[in-house]
């Protein structure tokens, strides 16, 4: 079996497919990856599974020596690989995919035919760094199989279809719909531009910002979704990302829409960010727009 | 009840808005009845609602509000009968380092907490929060204490706490507010086990105390 050797992990990668859904009610979140987006396009492009696994790469990405020749997909963040991104790679036996620092958002996806065959707990091989389900973050030295995750031929290589790819910015724009807290606040989120703060991670995206009231209604602890926005007695929001809490206590303005989840995994420490609220229907319309684009790639 | 949308994939369905037994109870019911429900993604039970995250690619909210009404119809289906579930917990020194504090804010003997924590028995009311992190209600009023103003850095697996009127048990080594009491050997989680956690929703559980000498 063909295999990949981690020459050097980057600043934080791991494995990642599209989460581990069904254990919410036992207290654990899907985790997965943080732009399933780009992991889905890149599976697509070589032919695999929606659902394989791949290597979700941070900010710095890694370097990866390929055992056997096949076909692999770089996508989300542009990790200066000198590779074209978002279009199928056509890698020899011996040849090594080497990453570097950014150069536009936050998470770059290597994925390969056939998907990474690492084994899977409790159902997906998504890794949940705060827990260690399902393993941890890449080590130099490291040896990941090749799955069998391959289900159709990959997609004949053609230019990247960059003006049609997603496109992150220092500046970003995301869609909400009200969250079930909404009328307990004055629209306070809608008036102002927040920071993302370094001590954000993978539980969870922390803003700077102007504070928001506490509003004075008591809440009994509830369960909360991906992209819901709370608001801690501090003021500053927090948007919970792929490893959150399943239930929590803070009140919640709003919740990001689906069709902009991919933009939470772009996003770097001290990008700025503005929220806009739009209607639940819109929110469906902006998200079947997107499924079309992702299609259109295979 | 009411059900409102959380987000353009998920409805929260409001039981009251408070915790109860009888609450709970509906909790535990509905949960129990969405297991396998189609397009439904994840659920979330609380003290008194229940999330519930579809796939908004196959269905729409409205069809997974109808779904779930024509799960709350109490003539529909058996409920499966709680487990009584032992957990032998070590209390007090290094394994409890909050419950000389915990009898203070009683004015009574470490003992007689011990006596009080061990003497009833408790319903898993949710798993949530944290990891496989267990919820458990009906603790004696007597011996209800407030979070630590402070939370550790990190609780041990296994540790046994009071927060207010709740007892929980944290089943893996995390930060927390919980004033510790003990803490427990039994093995609360296999990744392997299908469901993987020892204690579930509606599950009954009993503390036993275990000597310091291991008798």
């Amino acid at each position: 079996m063909s295999a990949i050797r981690v020459l050097a992990p980057g600043f934080q990668s791991t494995v990642q497919d599209l989460g581990r859904f069904g254990y919410a009610q036992f207290g654990v979140s899907a985790s997965g990856a943080a732009d399933a987006l780009a992991l889905r396009a890149g599976n697509l492009l070589v032919g695999n599974a929606e659902n394989a696994a791949g290597i979700e790469m941070t900010l710095v990405g890694g370097a990866f020596e390929f055992e056997g020749a096949t076909v692999a997909a770089l996508t989300g963040s542009d990790l200066d690989a000198g590779l074209p991104l978002w279009t199928p790679l056509e890698i020899r036996a011996g040849q090594t995919v080497r990453c570097g620092a950014t150069r536009s958002g936050a998470r770059g996806y290597l994925c390969v035919r056939g998907g990474i065959g690492v084994p899977k707990t409790m159902g997906s091989a998504s890794v949940h760094l705060l827990t260690g389900l399902g393993g941890r973050a890449l080590r130099a030295g490291d040896v990941l199989p090749i799955g069998a995750d391959a289900i159709r031929r990959p997609r004949m290589p053609q230019p990247a279809p960059r003006e049609k790819a997603p496109q992150s910015t220092r500046h970003s724009l995301l869609r909400v719909t009200a969250g079930p807290q909404e009328e307990w606040f004055a629209g306070e989120i809608y008036a102002a531009a927040y920071g993302l703060s370094e001590e954000s991670d993978r539980m969870g995206l922390r803003l700077r910002g102007p504070a928001i009231p506490s509003p004075a209604g008591r809440m009994i602890t509830e369960g909360v979704p991906l992209g819901a926005i709370q608001v801690p007695p501090d003021g500053q929001p927090i948007i919970l990302f792929v490893e959150h809490q399943t239930t929590g206590g803070y009140p919640k303005p709003a919740n990001v829409i689906s069709a902009d989840f991919w933009r939470l995994g772009q996003l770097r420490p001290r990008d700025e960010v503005r929220f806009e609220r739009v209607e639940i229907e819109q929110a469906l319309d902006l998200l079947r727009e997107q499924e079309r684009w992702l299609y259109d790639l295979v | 009840m009411i059900i409102r949308p959380s987000s353009d994939s998920s409805l929260l369905v409001y039981f009251g808005d408070r915790i109860s037994p009888e609450v709970h109870r509906q909790v535990l019911r509905l949960v129990r009845r969405l297991e396998g429900a189609r397009a439904v993604r994840n659920v979330h039970p609380a003290f008194a609602s229940v999330l519930v995250e579809f796939d908004p690619r196959l269905t729409r909210a409205e069809e997974v509000e109808d779904l779930i009404r024509g799960k709350l119809d109490p003539d529909s289906g058996e409920d499966a009968s709680a487990r009584l579930v032992e957990i032998p917990v070590r209390y007090g020194g290094e394994f409890g380092p909050d419950l000389e504090d915990v009898a203070r804010h009683a004015g009574i003997t470490a003992g007689r907490v011990v006596e009080l924590h061990t003497s009833v028995e408790y319903e898993v009311y949710f798993l949530g929060f944290a990891t496989f992190f267990v919820y458990l209600g009906g603790l004696p009023a007597e011996i209800a204490t407030p979070r630590l103003s402070a939370p550790r850095r990190q609780v041990p697996a296994g540790s046994v706490g009071i927060a207010g009127n709740q007892a929980g048990i944290y089943p893996i080594a995390s930060p927390g507010g919980w004033r510790i009491v003990g803490r427990t050997d039994a093995r609360l989680f296999d990744s392997q086990a299908d469901p993987p956690p020892l204690l579930r929703m509606g599950d009954r559980v009993r503390f036993v105390p275990v000597a310091e000498d291991g008798a």
